[in-house]
């Protein structure tokens, strides 16, 4: 699949702003008055800057508004509706924290369980599609909110939270690739059912049916810079897990360890994202003899 | 909504004969050509007469090689558009309603003033079938010419899709597959027609007949020319190079 920047940098920023703001609704972020504003508009901008990107992946972004009627089938509808409710439940809990009132906490644990629940509305976006049969397949969410709630630990400066979590992502990372690398075997498609001329032989392609690539090539048969997954997965294991670990092992704690561990974190998440989305194999290429 | 109806009255499609389809592409300038002008955004092209031409089409034909254990390798044509799903999983993930589904005839239709262009349906379709046009950013399918097969003001004889119209070989069947009479479920039946990529789970109306077995011939084809005896100069030119 075309690993477009406005789906990755949606995926990757709200993912780690609805975590973020899990941390700070669940109340595991020490901070009151200005800091915990700061930390809340950190949290906001986040997942709606997130929000705002997947905009630029629309043809028609002036009809936005419809996507939120479908919400009885449609996931990326449901997410739609998630991200707005729990954006508007949270409110509170960030005013109580600014402000001081001390408000009941529960709330903020509901407001937080909604945080991740978004997630995976995002991940089943993604999880929902047969035709994409690394995604289909439930790591995929797994994944999605393991990587979130490590975004939200690292940003929450919090040192056993973000080593744990980052442990946590540190084994659902490759188990994600090693799961993926096998899905699209596993369901057994190939050119001879695609073609339904598996019955009388082996199936190649002949001739393609038009000479320069169209939208579905475009979109869905992403085969350039493939070559270089092994060593991307490397750098994205080592800037997304090792390096914010050692780091926050290492420095004493402060903004500035944060800023360092977060930088290195959301970097290699970036470089896992766009994997996820180059490294997925669309069923429609088996008809150009591609994947 | 974009919940897909629990059963259709009808289920329009097409039974496609790969036995008979030579590629010539007639369905696909059909196809252009009436879509272009009447139902919804036009097919726009990008740089059409540059060196990466590129545009949005509804039906495009492939063509395939098969070799059998025995026998010669056979090149098939194959038209490749959308199927009309039963379980249409383009329709379910439509997150504003654009895409559905017809109770009364089954066929698969965007409603392109609702469509954002997100591009998920086109994600969700194992077949290739629909694509974002560049120009109106919203999708583009098959409409399985439904501005042709109800229209009165055509003569009866042009009431089918266009493809099925313009095929020189008859090699497009159109009719109702929840008729088990009509011609094209007869046609699916005596001839195995098989439903496309069945692991995706879409329960696609569309059939393709596939290619009959082709004759085997009694001798090589070119054997009788090996024993070809030259005669008058040509015979002494032979037997002085040593030929024979």
């Amino acid at each position: 699949m075309n690993p477009a920047p406005s789906v990755i940098l949606f995926t990757v920023f709200s993912g780690a702003g609805f975590g973020f703001l899990a941390f700070l609704g669940a109340g595991l972020v020490d901070a009151s008055g200005w800091a915990a504003f700061g930390l809340w508009f950190l949290g906001y901008a986040l997942a709606v800057g997130g929000l705002l990107a997947s905009v630029f992946h629309l043809g028609n972004p002036r009809r936005s508004m419809r996507a939120f009627s479908q919400w009885r089938t449609s996931w990326l509808s449901r997410e739609a509706w998630a991200a707005v409710a729990t954006l508007t439940l949270l409110a509170p809990v960030a005013l109580s924290d600014w402000m001081g009132f001390n408000w009941p906490r529960s709330w903020g644990l509901l407001a937080a369980a909604l945080c991740l629940a978004t997630v995976g509305t995002t991940s089943m976006i993604y999880t929902q599609l047969k035709t994409v049969p690394r995604w289909h397949h439930w790591i995929t969410p797994v994944s999605f909110a393991v990587f979130a709630l490590a975004g939200g630990a690292v940003l929450s400066g919090d040192g056993r939270w973000t080593a744990a979590m980052l442990v946590v992502l540190g084994i659902v990372l490759p188990a994600l690739w090693q799961i993926g690398d096998g899905r699209f075997a596993a369901v057994g498609v190939g050119i001879g059912s695609a073609t339904g001329l598996g019955a009388i032989g082996k199936v190649t392609v002949f001739e393609q049916p038009h000479t320069s690539p169209n939208y579905l090539m475009r979109e869905m048969i992403y085969v350039v810079g493939r070559k270089h997954a092994a060593r991307l997965r490397v750098l994205a294991y080592g800037l997304a897990v090792v390096a914010p670990l050692a780091v926050v092992l290492v420095l004493p704690g402060g903004p500035a360890r944060v800023a360092l561990a977060a930088l290195l974190h959301l970097t290699g998440v970036l470089a896992a994202r766009w994997l996820f989305f180059a490294q997925a194999e669309h069923v429609v290429g088996l008809y150009y003899g591609q994947r | 909504m974009t919940c897909l109806p629990a059963h259709t009255d009808k289920k329009l499609g097409l039974a496609i004969d790969l036995d008979t389809c030579v590629g010539c592409q007639a369905c696909v300038s059909a196809c252009k050509g009436w879509n272009d002008q009447g139902y919804g955004a036009s097919l726009s092209d990008q740089n059409p007469y540059g060196a990466n031409p590129s545009g949005t089409f509804l039906n495009r034909v492939h063509s395939y090689q098969v070799a059998p254990d025995e026998g010669a390798v056979q090149t098939i044509a194959f038209p490749r558009s959308c199927l009309h799903c039963d379980d249409a999983p383009c329709v379910t993930v439509c997150p504003t309603g654009a895409s559905y589904k017809r109770a009364e005839d089954g066929i698969v239709l965007v409603n392109e003033d609702a469509c954002i262009g997100c591009g998920l349906c086109a994600w969700a379709c194992p077949y290739g079938a629909r694509e974002l046009d560049a120009a109106a950013g919203v999708m583009k399918k098959c409409t399985l010419c439904v501005d042709r097969i109800y229209n009165e003001n055509l003569p009866e004889v042009d009431r089918v899709p266009a493809c099925v119209r313009s095929c020189p070989t008859g090699a497009r069947h159109f009719g109702d597959f929840a008729d088990p009479e009509s011609n094209v479920s007869r046609l699916s039946r005596e001839r195995g027609g098989v439903a496309l990529m069945p692991e995706m789970g879409t329960a696609p109306t569309n059939r393709y007949l596939p290619p009959r077995r082709k004759d085997t011939l009694a001798a090589p084809a070119l054997a009788p020319l090996g024993d070809f005896m030259a005669t008058g100069l040509a015979g002494w030119l032979d037997r002085i190079l040593g030929g024979r």
